[in-house]
């Protein structure tokens, strides 16, 4: 077998990422190959030179202590805290466990989108409020790959108002995703793609929904396993106009 | 305290500033405490942990310089992950090079590489967790990871060549 059949394979054979099938074949080949065994220990070499170079620096003694009683701190007022919504939850299941569950919904869902408005206002404020700077969505859309886990599908534009900006990537409860960002008048629109998660879809279990928080306007649905927000200061009939084209392009 | 050794190590490679590095334990320690809620038991607690300090990274100052430095060359081309390379004088140098040449090719590379090196070689981590913690395919571990390796292997060779001539 020529050389360029297991020199693609050296790096996962030495990151240990090959079947062990294919280990034991790598292992005999580098036997009879010299080329190739020559190649595999100069990768071996960075490879150890790496971990031992990588392992540098360590955190002082103050800095340790500093973070264990930050941790411990927080650990028994978790614990505390635990017994508060216990008792909470069981209070209310005594008044009501309809209004119980309402209500959790809204916090969590106020929260989540209360972390859009700040990464929408955050962005707006910044001197470079997007990453890709573009009106194009064929330059748009290609800037995302590699940087998130799924791919999404943008809307043509031409003659209905809204201009497309930019993207950057956002994150949402440690979640990446895209967030794109429109003109339409002398309106900032936002828009977010995630995945969709079930955290996520039991705070906002409806399809679609339309919604205001700290007077921004939101619509939110979930199509093709993506979540979607639309979100900004425009009116509901820019909002929702916007989310129509988005809706049509992932269809 | 788990991790806590490996996440600073990991952390002061990011910022390279130790009070940074200190600052960025310790807020994702307590974004780990707050959010512990939604690490979902089964799942790699490692690799959650390493992305709450990397995603903490990335949105911090130091980590939007950083990050804005990226190659652009596309990661998807698995072509990319086809490595044929060959002996040349460079890579002898790379045999002699000593540890603090390497940490110095280190410091050079761009963050982007560094984070999958570190997360690879140092921390050993399967590309399967790497892409956990990243957020991206294990397609795109395997190709960055050879763009890394070969990116320090450029670096590394200037540090030497830098020490020849001094």
């Amino acid at each position: 077998m020529p050389d360029d059949t297991w020199r693609p394979k050296l790096e996962r054979y030495l990151d240990s990422e090959l079947s062990a099938e294919e280990m034991r074949a790598m292992d005999a080949h580098l036997h009879e190959c010299a080329s190739c065994a020559s190649d595999a220990l100069r990768r071996l070499q960075l490879k150890r030179a790496t971990r031992l170079a990588g392992q540098r620096y360590a955190p002082s003694t103050e800095f340790r202590r500093r973070i264990e009683r930050q941790v411990a701190v927080k650990s028994r007022s978790r614990r505390v805290l635990l017994w508060v919504p216990v008792l909470a939850i069981a209070m209310l299941l005594l008044a009501s466990v309809v209004t119980l569950g309402r209500w959790y919904e809204r916090t969590r869902s106020q929260q989540l989108l209360a972390e859009l408005a700040d990464i929408h206002v955050a962005d707006l404020a910044s001197p470079t409020p997007m990453d890709v700077v573009s009106s194009d969505r064929h330059t748009v859309k290609p800037w995302f790959q590699g940087k998130l886990p799924f791919t999404f599908d943008l809307p043509e534009l031409q003659a209905s108002g809204y201009k497309l900006i930019g993207g950057r990537v956002a994150y949402l409860e440690h979640e990446p995703g895209a967030h794109l960002l429109y003109d339409v008048g002398a309106h900032h629109i936002s828009v977010f793609i995630f995945r969709d998660r079930p955290e996520i879809e039991r705070v906002f279990p409806a399809r679609d929904s339309s919604r205001r928080v700290l007077s921004f306007h939101v619509e939110s649905w979930a199509a093709g396993g993506l979540r979607y927000f639309v979100f900004g200061d425009a009116s509901p009939e820019a909002i929702q106009g916007l989310s129509r084209l988005l809706r049509q392009a992932a269809a | 305290m788990p991790l806590f050794d490996s996440l600073y190590n990991f952390a002061h490679w990011l910022t390279q500033n130790r009070e940074e590095a200190e600052d960025l334990v310790q807020e994702t320690y307590a974004k780990a405490l707050k959010g512990f809620g939604s690490f979902q038991p089964g799942t790699n607690f490692r690799a959650w942990i390493y992305r709450i300090l990397r995603n903490t990274f990335l949105t911090s100052r130091a980590g939007l310089a950083a990050t804005r430095t990226v190659p652009l060359e596309s990661e998807d081309d698995q072509e990319q992950t086809v490595a044929v390379s060959h002996e040349t004088p460079e890579s002898i140098l790379l045999e002699q090079a000593g540890q603090q040449q390497v940490q110095a090719a280190l410091e050079k590379v761009p963050v982007t590489f560094r984070e999958v090196l570190l997360l690879c070689d140092v921390e050993e981590m399967s590309y399967q967790e790497i892409a956990e913690t990243l957020a991206v395919p294990v397609g795109t571990v395997m190709s960055r990871l050879y763009r890394a390796r070969k990116a320090l292997r450029a670096a590394l060779e200037e540090k030497m060549r830098e020490a020849k001539h001094a």
